[in-house]
């Protein structure tokens, strides 16, 4: 067994997942013959999920998997707790292949380590919304005592208390995935592995429930795989984002990154109704200070407004109304760029290369 | 058969295989075998003798209130009402009425006792297994079809006339619904409220118990109203190797073209099995359709819980 360095907390190496019964066969085929995905589709019944799926997401880290319905999200997911099992590649949990495990060490991950919160809640109707909160460690045999204090400060975490002797059905969908959320956190897991969990509920709720997520989350730092067909969801929440298309990646990197640099067509289709005013930084649209002089001249920069080249755009907007003047981009105390209005305008739109002047 | 010469266009008549001889063989084995069935066969038959004389000891009137009891709690104040007007037209049929009708419900809980005995592993086996399923499914399907007299003879000549071969003869006339229902429920069951028990770590057995049979039971439950139901419909057939109760009354007034018993056997039947329908139907539904949360919260066992302020 490899171990892994510490940061790396899911480490997903070349995973396949194709479904269907000449799946083996299929996947020799690709790796052969590279077929595409339609290919093997028609020759051999079979449905490609996931294709070639390598990230890491370190420790604390929110990890966003973003994608059009049926890219493979869900089935990429399930790979990291063994729901699937992958058909070639592997995956690692702190170090441990998932698919070596034992049958008796996958349950104890599976109850310990991860908890998952489905696109679907699948909630068990059967149970109170402390059983099933508590379900996680009820079947590890944990002390009754233990494990409903647990589940009951859960169940307090998102702001359910007094409704834990409710059966599912009696509560509304937005308190319903809370439940998952907190049969999720219940056991203390380390990982964390959110499967759309707040696709089906309305903006207002979802809204909340995203701030409730991640006000839990800065407190927890749990290492967080979170899926969601909603970029702008993902831009709210991710560190990272991955936007995957037909099983692949296409695209890894923070959400500035896939913002101001999308990789290809698809992922600017994506980003294209973003707004770019939280996202995007000074340091990204400014023109350096010594290609600003060299154009315009040197100038008598008394009295032009001043920012840090991490502040956003929407700063630089409430800084650039006060005066006629460009924005100085300091950093350290040192002059390092300028943002004029035309610049920061471009930026507004997204266009980072014109912004910087570099199409010049 | 020898003078029998083969024919191309009645190929039937000219070819025996031999099994009528071969069914008439379980005879031989049974005979040489008596050793080792007879010791099962009165552990069984102690059993039901056991069930039915304890059901004939508890006075009628105990009985009748412990049966409203029973169903207040199980289907609530309604049917609890039916189940002590039917008892009682019942008991009245006859003064030796109610105690046939305990002697043909001693027989029937043994049946479904059996059944549940062996066709709730089965059912859950079918409901998870495809090739199970499909293996037993022709199979049930002759258990109910096949006239009873057919399987009837073979039993007698194994085990011989008596309680237990009226208990085989009524579970495989009565187990297929169980099986059939069960299998259903198991696979009714969300696959995703299972897949969300595996996340959580648990282990198959717990799936099991925790999470699928818990989830099935309204349809087993319905499983086992029906096993109820079809056991009650073979009393008669039972009784013609020698089972005591209703059925026997129906069976002797028809040889002796004696309405009247035909009329008192007939109605218990019908009334016990109106009875046991109601009680198990209630079962199957959940409390909370009845306005509670837990099945001790409602019923006579709620009362008594308000009354001493413990609920
Ligand atoms: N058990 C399965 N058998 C066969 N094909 C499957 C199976 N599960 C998923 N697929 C296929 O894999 C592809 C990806 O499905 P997946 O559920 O992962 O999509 P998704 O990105 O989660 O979509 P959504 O946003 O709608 O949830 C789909 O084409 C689907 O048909
Ligand atoms: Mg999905």
């Amino acid at each position: 067994m490899t171990t892994q360095p510490d940061e790396a907390v899911i480490d997903c190496r070349n995973l396949w997942k194709i479904f269907g019964r000449r799946a083996d066969e299929a996947m020799k085929a690709v790796q052969e013959r590279g077929l595409g995905k339609l290919e093997v589709r028609d020759r051999f019944d079979c449905v490609v999920g996931v294709q070639d799926a390598t990230f890491t997401v370190g420790r604390g880290e929110i990890f966003c998997i973003m994608g059009l319905s049926g890219s493979g999200k869900s089935t990429l997911i399930r790979h990291v707790n063994r729901l699937i099992e992958p058909t070639s590649g592997q995956l690692f949990i702190e170090g441990q292949d998932v698919n070596q495990l034992s049958a008796k060490d996958l349950r104890e991950v599976r109850a310990e380590k991860i908890g998952m919160v489905f696109q679907n809640m699948a909630l068990m109707p059967h149970r109170t919304v402390l059983e099933n909160v508590s379900f996680s460690q009820e079947v590890r045999g944990h002390d009754p005592k233990e494990r409903r204090d647990n589940a009951m400060r859960a169940i307090d975490a998102v702001d359910l208390n007094g409704w834990d002797q409710k059966y599912p059905d009696e509560l509304s969908g937005g308190m319903q995935q809370r439940v998952g959320l907190a049969r999720a956190i219940a056991a203390d897991p380390s990982i964390l592995l959110m499967d759309e969990p707040f696709s089906a509920l309305d903006p207002l709720i979802r809204r909340q429930l995203q701030d409730k997520f991640m006000s839990l989350s800065a407190e927890m730092k749990k290492t967080t795989l979170f899926i969601t067909h909603d970029l702008d969801e993902a831009i709210r929440i991710g560190d990272r984002i991955a936007i995957m298309k037909d099983g692949a990646l296409v695209q890894v990197g923070t959400p500035e990154d896939i913002v101001t640099n999308p990789a290809d067509e698809y992922v600017a289709d994506f980003v294209a109704g973003i707004s770019k005013l939280e996202l995007i930084s000074a340091a990204k649209i400014m023109t350096p200070v010594e290609q600003y002089e060299q154009m315009n001249g040197p100038a008598n920069k008394d009295g032009w407004p001043e920012a840090h080249p991490g502040q956003s755009l929407d700063d630089l907007v409430n800084l650039s109304v006060q005066t006629q003047h460009p924005v100085l981009v300091k950093a350290d105390g040192r002059t390092v760029g300028v943002v004029t209005k035309n610049a920061l305008l471009r930026g507004i739109q997204g266009d980072v290369a014109d912004a910087a002047g570099l199409k010049h | 058969m020898a003078e029998n010469t083969f024919s191309i266009l009645d190929p039937f008549s000219s070819v025996d295989l031999g099994l009528a001889d071969a069914a008439d063989g379980v005879k031989q084995w049974a005979i040489a075998n008596r050793a080792l069935i007879q010791p099962v066969k009165k552990f069984f038959n102690e059993m039901i003798v056991g069930i039915d004389s304890a059901l004939n000891a508890v006075p009628p009137l105990v009985m009748l209130v412990i049966l409203i009891l029973i169903a207040w709690q199980a289907a609530g104040r309604r049917v609890a009402i039916l189940v002590g007007i039917s008892m009682v037209v019942l008991g009245f049929l006859s003064p030796n009425a109610w105690g046939l009708a305990m002697t043909t419900l001693a027989i029937v809980v043994s049946a479904v006792i059996m059944s549940f005995i062996i066709g709730l592993p089965l059912g859950v086996l079918a409901g998870k297994n495809d090739r199970f399923e499909t293996a037993i499914r022709p199979v049930l399907d002759t258990m109910q079809t096949i006239p009873a007299f057919v399987y009837l003879v073979p039993v007698v000549m194994l085990i011989g006339i008596g309680n237990v071969s009226g208990v085989i003869v009524t579970v495989i006339f009565a187990l297929p619904p169980l099986i059939r229902l069960t299998s259903l429920g198991i696979r009714g069951v969300n696959a995703s409220v299972v897949e969300a028990a595996r996340a959580f770590g648990a282990s198959p057995r717990q799936i099991l118990f925790k999470v699928e049979l818990p989830l099935a039971t309204p349809t087993i439950l319905a499983g086992v109203n029906q096993t109820i139901m079809l056991s009650l419909s073979m009393v008669v057939i039972a009784s013609m190797i020698s089972v005591k109760g209703l059925g026997n009354e129906v069976l002797r007034a028809m040889g002796r073209l004696d309405a009247g018993k035909a009329l008192v056997g007939g109605l218990g039947i019908v009334i016990l099995a109106i009875v046991l329908d109601r009680i198990t139907q209630g079962m199957g539904q959940s409390g909370r359709e009845r306005g509670h949360r837990h099945w001790w919260q409602g019923g006579p066992v709620g009362a008594v819980l308000r009354l001493t302020g413990r609920a």
